[in-house]
């Protein structure tokens, strides 16, 4: 039987530990933004797009004699989401009606031309696979390092500049009129989706990672309110998943990505029940408005100091 | 010698289109400091689009919009307003407190970091009468309650100009007047405003300048009291377009 110490000072087991732990900490900070601009699947459409760069990579190795064959799939994937991402963002920036179509159209563009281009390449759909589930066993130093990196840049953009990626996503209209770099912004939230996906997709597979996005936030929307205890509750929530899932794998033959995303739904379905069972609240405070319950309003913000 | 400060809102020869349909024909504005200015109109007359123009929300077609005499999509003036969406307008999924919410109005091209703890954020609360509810998510709240608080997000930031589109919309009785009274003392206190109203309302008898739009024309701007009678009329093509965009194809009237 192996002891926890075993699995803290074994080689083989740390550092995909580390990186369980990066990808819970991050992934639940993209997706926030993604949940809250009603995009959750933009994450699952740009890991399919990246396929399609995998295999372009692999077609570019091909013809430059790459070695390793796959040198290039990470790049590849990595243009590929980018331009995906920001494709999308055109798209619902000119059309507000099109957009779960053209997400839709990443989906199956993605893997379609995923799975043509391997085979031009001279790989096989198997290779794609390993990009779609990942493995966090094969894990290496410089795949951790790639980890530590995203999880500087996500969290020093999701978390410090939370207060304004917050406003726009959730008034798009007030943002602009607030003078806000709206445009800026929804840039920067799609191509940090694009890169938290296909820099963990070939550890922990892009699949996985998009759904450490969306699940956990989606479980901290039953169990807490308010825009930042969303936030900080998913990353808990998927932190505690993906060192739960990877430390039920030593244990059990299981592919840990499916583990890790398995558990993250089960605290979604706890949530939910959480919710139907909790007594429903008096609705308390302020029904009717009124000077005398305020305390004779409007001093207003006006009278309020102003830095 | 004093100098001449610049109009608060100044529109000239703007057109606005929307659904490959112009809704906005070539209108004037102007807006003085410190004047309370009611745009009126039927559904689809074009009034909230000129108001979501002179935000810079929407792009124009022609013409110029200035907010404090610089242009608006330059964005240089716009820490200097307050703004009220319509209810309709869009949100996100994952509900923030009215705290949250009322603290995103303190962000601005300057400001990119607020804090749901300053205490600004508490008095602008305070002052539309929802102090007690500010750890509740706004999707929990009824329209009323909703709507001071978005009247708080626009306070807080203490504006100069507080531009709002149909305040008194699924408001109940006692917060209109509530809302009212707080616009009395803001338009008092310098704050110039410019209201996008259905009706008057409870604002009747404080209005002294009414903006008119019909089908995309300013028919009347002057005296409240000398108003035209308005006339909800079918076939606007503001109605036209807003349905092109949401069903994503042209409609062809009967």
């Amino acid at each position: 039987m192996i002891s926890p110490l075993d699995i803290l000072t074994s080689d083989l087991l740390r550092y995909p530990l580390i990186i369980a732990v990066l990808i819970g900490l991050t992934a639940p900070v993209v997706g926030t933004y993604l949940v809250q601009k009603r995009l959750s699947l933009l994450g699952d459409g740009l890991g399919h797009v990246a396929l399609t760069g995998v295999a372009v990579g692999w077609l570019v190795g091909a013809w430059t004699s790459a070695t390793p064959a796959d040198l290039l799939a990470i790049p590849g994937a990595l243009a590929a989401s980018v331009i995906g991402a920001l494709l999308i963002e055109y798209v619902r920036e000119v059309s507000h009606t099109s957009r779960d179509v053209a997400l839709a159209i990443l989906f199956y563009g993605g893997i379609a031309g995923g799975v043509v281009i391997i085979q031009l390449a001279g790989g096989t759909s198997q290779n794609l696979m390993a990009y779609l589930f990942g493995s966090l066993s094969t894990v290496t130093a410089p795949d951790a390092l790639i980890s530590v990196v995203l999880a500087v840049v996500v969290l020093g953009i999701g978390v410090g500049l939370s207060g304004l990626l917050a406003a726009v996503t959730a008034d798009e209209e007030f943002a602009r009129a607030s003078g806000l770099p709206v445009r800026t912004v929804n840039i920067l939230i799609a191509v940090m989706a694009a890169l938290t996906v296909t820099l963990s997709m070939r550890i922990v597979g892009a699949l996985m990672v998009s759904a450490l996005m969306i699940v956990p936030v989606a479980a901290a929307q039953h169990l807490v309110v308010g825009f930042t205890r969303t936030m900080r509750t998913a990353m808990v929530i998927a932190v505690l998943c993906s060192l739960g899932g990877l430390l039920i794998t030593v244990y059990v033959d299981l592919p840990p990505g499916g583990v890790i995303v398995l558990l993250t739904i089960a605290v979604y379905a706890l949530g939910l029940l959480t919710r139907a069972l909790r007594p429903a609240r008096k609705h308390s405070g302020v029904t009717g408005p009124g000077p005398s319950r305020s305390g004779g309003v409007p001093t207003t913000a006006r009278a309020t100091p102003h830095d | 010698m004093s100098v001449q400060r610049p109009p608060v809102i100044e529109v000239n020869g703007v057109s606005v289109d929307r659904g490959g349909q112009r809704v906005l024909h070539d209108v004037d504005l102007r807006i003085e400091p410190g004047e309370l200015v009611a745009l009126l109109g039927a559904n689809g007359s074009g009034k909230s689009t000129l108001l979501r123009a002179v935000v810079g929300v929407l792009p124009l077609a022609s013409g110029t919009a200035r907010l404090f005499g610089s242009p608006v999509q330059r964005g240089t003036s716009h820490d200097r307003l307050g703004y009220v969406p319509q209810e309709t307008a869009e949100t996100g999924s994952i509900p923030a407190t009215a705290r949250e919410t009322v603290a995103s109005g303190l962000l601005g091209a300057r400001s990119w970091w607020p804090s749901a703890r300053d205490p600004r954020v508490m008095a602008a609360l305070e002052a539309v009468g929802m102090a007690d509810l500010a750890g509740r998510p706004v999707t929990r709240m009824s329209g009323g309650q909703r709507r001071r608080v978005m009247i708080a997000r626009a306070l807080v930031r203490d504006p100069q100009l507080l531009v709002l589109d149909e305040p008194f919309s699924g408001v109940d009785v006692p917060t209109q007047e509530l809302i009212s009274e707080l616009f009395r003392e803001l338009s008092a206190a310098g704050t110039t405003i410019l209201v996008v109203l259905h009706e008057t309302g409870p604002l009747a008898g404080d209005i002294r300048r009414a903006v008119v739009l019909d089908h995309g024309h300013v028919v009347h701007d002057g005296a409240e009291n000398e108003r035209p009678r308005l006339d909800p009329g079918p076939g606007h093509p503001e109605d036209a377009a807003l349905l092109d965009e949401c069903l994503g194809q042209e409609i062809h009237p009967l």
